[in-house]
């Protein structure tokens, strides 16, 4: 009895603790982005915003959430009705697991695996899977275009990233996250790849389907895309699960070019602040992008979307892997 | 080795939970009275016109070969990133006649129109 104890269960319910302590923080940010969304976008058109539920109105994502939970779930009486369910499920599913790699300080990370970066960078590839299993399974017009959108949009950008990783993994020499962060302790990678880095954030935009780049949901012509026959719970996990990856981005966007947890200058005061919380601020920072781009910008046209993705960042992604490798190369600057 | 990826798998079982766990909660909270008007498929208030599952724009297709491509090419960049300081610099010029050809073909899709959205 006691080595089942010791051996089994014991590491398996501090590994439930510590995902537990991995989520709720996360679904608590989620919730407060909605409400940080709706503020901020308030003061930038000069409203008041969210302020009635509780005080200055902090409980309105609480409020929004029963909302959702106490309407009736519908099934088209035409969709499959499997899929119809699952795909929700997914998103949320692969927002949340994405969590499991990323180091919140030094060591402080769910599962150190070597090949973190790849992980990520294939979780959010599944994404496009439960946006096109929503627009598929509907079987209602609005949706199905608007998952088509949605999937051609994401598979664009994916590649621009997947070049900007490339060129961030050229000047570290690993695919570890924390090996990632510890390379950043001289210079930020936001200074050196600044291009790769406004690169890498505006494919994060396009990537989670936010404004410029929300074709999908392009309210005026397609309603609301993918999730137009969505309600109740189902609708509340698309909900979670994109604003989960909306922070996931950021998280991204701080680990590979704003040094994770490292603070801007290794000396006190700054290393007074535990790393967590410089992270946390970077992340916010990020999230803070998301949403005065989307309070000032209009939407892109869907062929200048496209354009731009293939067009411009596609090729000028490429060369610049190209040049970081020839300078790494030719100055005998690989990491070893 | 393999032990590492143990808490993503757990991970995975408690998202998985959660989710059903938030679904299963609506159908036992809400109310649930379906007809057949609420059940249809939205489509501004008319009656559905044909199927949805129908033609659809052959460009769509085009990014996905396209994306298979380029995403290939990531997948080989992948190992080259991490081992450039030991593979030399045939490694590195090996990669760079792959980006070449590459390139190439990526010009030829270009001139030939496959990334036109009118």
């Amino acid at each position: 009895m006691a080595s089942l104890w010791q051996g089994y269960l014991w590491p398996g319910l501090i590994i439930v603790a510590q995902i537990v302590a991995i989520i709720l923080p996360l679904l608590g940010a989620v919730a407060y982005l909605t409400y940080a969304e709706r503020k901020v976008l308030a003061a930038m058109q000069l409203r008041k915003g969210p302020n009635v539920v509780g005080p200055f109105g902090l409980l309105q994502p609480l409020a929004d959430g029963l909302k959702l939970l106490n309407k009736e779930t519908i099934l088209p009486s035409g969709a499959n009705p499997i899929v119809f369910v699952a795909a929700p499920m997914l998103t949320f599913v692969l927002s949340l697991v994405a969590w499991a790699v990323i180091p919140f300080d030094a060591g402080v990370v769910l599962a150190d695996i070597n090949v973190g970066i790849l992980y990520l960078f294939a979780i959010s590839s599944l994404g496009v899977y439960g946006i096109i299993m929503a627009g598929w399974a509907s079987n209602s017009k609005y949706p199905f275009l608007g998952a088509l959108r949605s999937a051609a949009q994401m598979v664009s950008y994916e590649v621009a990233i997947g070049f900007v990783i490339i060129t961030v993994l050229l000047c570290v020499g690993s695919l570890n996250l924390s090996a990632i962060v510890k390379a950043q302790e001289t210079v930020w990678f936001c200074v050196p790849l600044l291009p790769m880095f406004v690169i890498f954030f505006i494919s994060a935009l396009a990537e989670t389907n936010r404004a410029p780049f929300d074709l999908p949901e392009a309210e005026a012509e397609l309603v609301a895309g993918y999730n137009v026959e969505y309600s109740s719970m189902t609708f509340a996990l698309f909900f979670l699960g994109e604003y989960a990856n909306m922070i996931l981005m950021s998280a991204m966007t701080a680990l590979l070019f704003l040094g994770g947890w490292l603070p801007p200058i290794g000396i006190p005061p700054f290393t007074w602040i535990p790393g967590p919380l410089w992270f946390a601020a970077k992340v916010a920072f990020v999230l803070f992008l998301f949403l005065w781009v989307r309070a000032t910008f209009p939407r892109y046209r869907y062929d200048q979307l496209m354009r731009l993705g293939w067009k411009v960042f596609l090729p000028f992604s490429l060369l610049w892997v190209v040049v970081t490798a020839g300078v790494l190369v030719a100055f005998d600057w690989t990491p070893k | 080795m393999l032990v590492e990826y143990l808490p993503i798998l757990i991970f995975l079982g408690i998202a998985a939970g959660m989710a059903l766990a938030a679904i299963g909660a609506s159908y036992v909270v809400a109310r649930q009275r379906p007809d057949s008007e609420k059940v249809s498929a939205y489509e501004c208030g008319f009656d559905a016109f044909g199927d949805a599952r129908r033609q659809f724009d052959v460009r769509f297709y085009l990014v996905a070969i396209l994306f298979i491509i380029f995403d290939l090419e990531i997948a080989f960049l992948f190992p080259w990133a991490i081992s450039l300081g030991q593979i030399g610099m045939f490694g590195f010029w090996s990669m760079i006649v792959f980006l070449a050809v590459l390139t190439v073909g990526f010009v030829y899709e270009w001139k030939k129109g496959a990334l036109e959205w009118e």
